[in-house]
């Protein structure tokens, strides 16, 4: 056997090796934060329009808009978020606050939903450094079960345009930041928007650790987590 | 020259590794220009609805063509577009299109159409 052929036979199995434990994460079992979420399976949420904190009257329509896409596609069936709006504006419902006060018997004859969303977004905004300024934004959920009125879920994410800069993982969120762009396009070119679309992907997209489980409708690869 | 067996088995190892871990990007849904839309008609109140409208014609036309149902959502806006619009028939239509899609939209879908008719009652032909 030539010393050629020996090698190569050595780098199959080292290969071999690397391809066998490779893809394996050790599974600890965690603690389920969330037993009562699992338990209710709620497979339709309601989006309620967002309680702002910020001075940016933008923020509330924002994060509104963009969280329907994570969580249809973490697994929920969402009530169609502006013909919801128009639903409430119609019965004279004019800001968020007004909106938290209906209650969940209510909302649940209306909508049929089987949970509905209540955000507030905490930061939307410039932040000014000595040389730069970033963009951040920080929205707290809480998801609450219309059938009961429990609360089945809570959650918090920020995300900032300062990321991409100086952090190891700059080139996932970069990625990221990347697909928001294409998918709002050149309509909405601000760079709020943006970051606001990637924290409310953190928030419901269904593969943080401490985010929102996946839904009925996930894939079942994804809904067995 | 043909490959030695270790050497096939090394390539073939080496394509593995390259794919394995590869996870699938696919969305579950083809959203075309829907959050656009959405996004334009919350943050502008309203917007240009006839432009939109013909937008999300257009996703619909191309995912029937792929063979990909509407994204959650799509026809009951394409409803609001249209009763924005003043046409009240072609409302109705996505609004049923948008439950029969979408089960769990179903009791939303029902109360709007109720209030639809109780409204083409209400007003003098």
């Amino acid at each position: 056997m030539s010393i050629r052929i020996r090698c190569v036979g050595l780098a199959v199995v080292a290969l071999a090796a690397v391809l066998l434990g490779g893809c394996a994460t050790v599974h600890i079992p965690p603690a389920d934060p969330w037993p009562a979420l699992r338990e209710a399976r709620p497979a339709s949420v309601l989006v309620m329009p967002p309680v702002n904190n910020t001075p940016d009257v933008e923020a509330p329509a924002s994060v509104m808009a963009q969280a329907m896409v994570p969580l249809s596609e973490a697994g929920y069936y969402v009530m169609p978020v502006a013909l919801v709006n128009e639903t409430l504006r119609l019965n004279g419902v004019q800001t968020p606050q007004d909106a938290q006060q209906i209650s969940v018997q209510r909302l649940r004859e209306v909508f049929g939903a089987d949970a509905a969303l209540y955000m507030e977004v905490r930061k939307f905004g410039s932040v000014y450094r000595v040389i730069t300024s970033e963009s951040v934004v920080t929205v707290d959920a809480r998801l609450v079960d219309l059938r009961d009125g429990r609360t089945l879920w809570t959650g918090s994410a920020s995300a900032s345009s300062a990321e991409q800069r100086g952090n190891p993982q700059g080139g996932l969120i970069g990625v990221l930041l990347q697909a928001v762009i294409e998918q709002v396009a050149s309509n909405f070119s601000d760079r709020n928007h943006q970051v606001a679309g990637i924290a409310v992907r953190r928030l419901l997209g269904g593969s943080e650790a401490r985010g929102l489980l996946p839904g009925p409708r996930a894939r079942a690869v994804d809904a067995q987590r | 020259m043909s490959a030695s067996l270790p050497q096939r088995a090394l390539l073939l190892l080496v394509s593995l590794l390259i794919t394995a871990c590869a996870t699938p990007t696919r969305t579950l849904y083809d959203w075309g220009s829907y959050p656009q839309a959405l996004a334009l008609h919350l943050r502008q109140a309203g917007g240009d609805a006839a432009r939109q409208a013909s937008l999300l014609e257009e996703h619909l036309q191309r995912s029937a063509g792929a063979a990909r149902a509407a994204p959650p959502g799509l026809h009951a806006h394409l409803a609001l577009l249209y009763t924005q619009l003043g046409n009240e028939s072609l409302a109705l239509r996505h609004l049923q299109a948008e439950k029969a899609l979408y089960p769990e939209a179903a009791a939303y879908m029902d109360f709007l159409l109720k209030n639809a008719r109780k409204a083409a009652q209400g007003s003098p032909s």
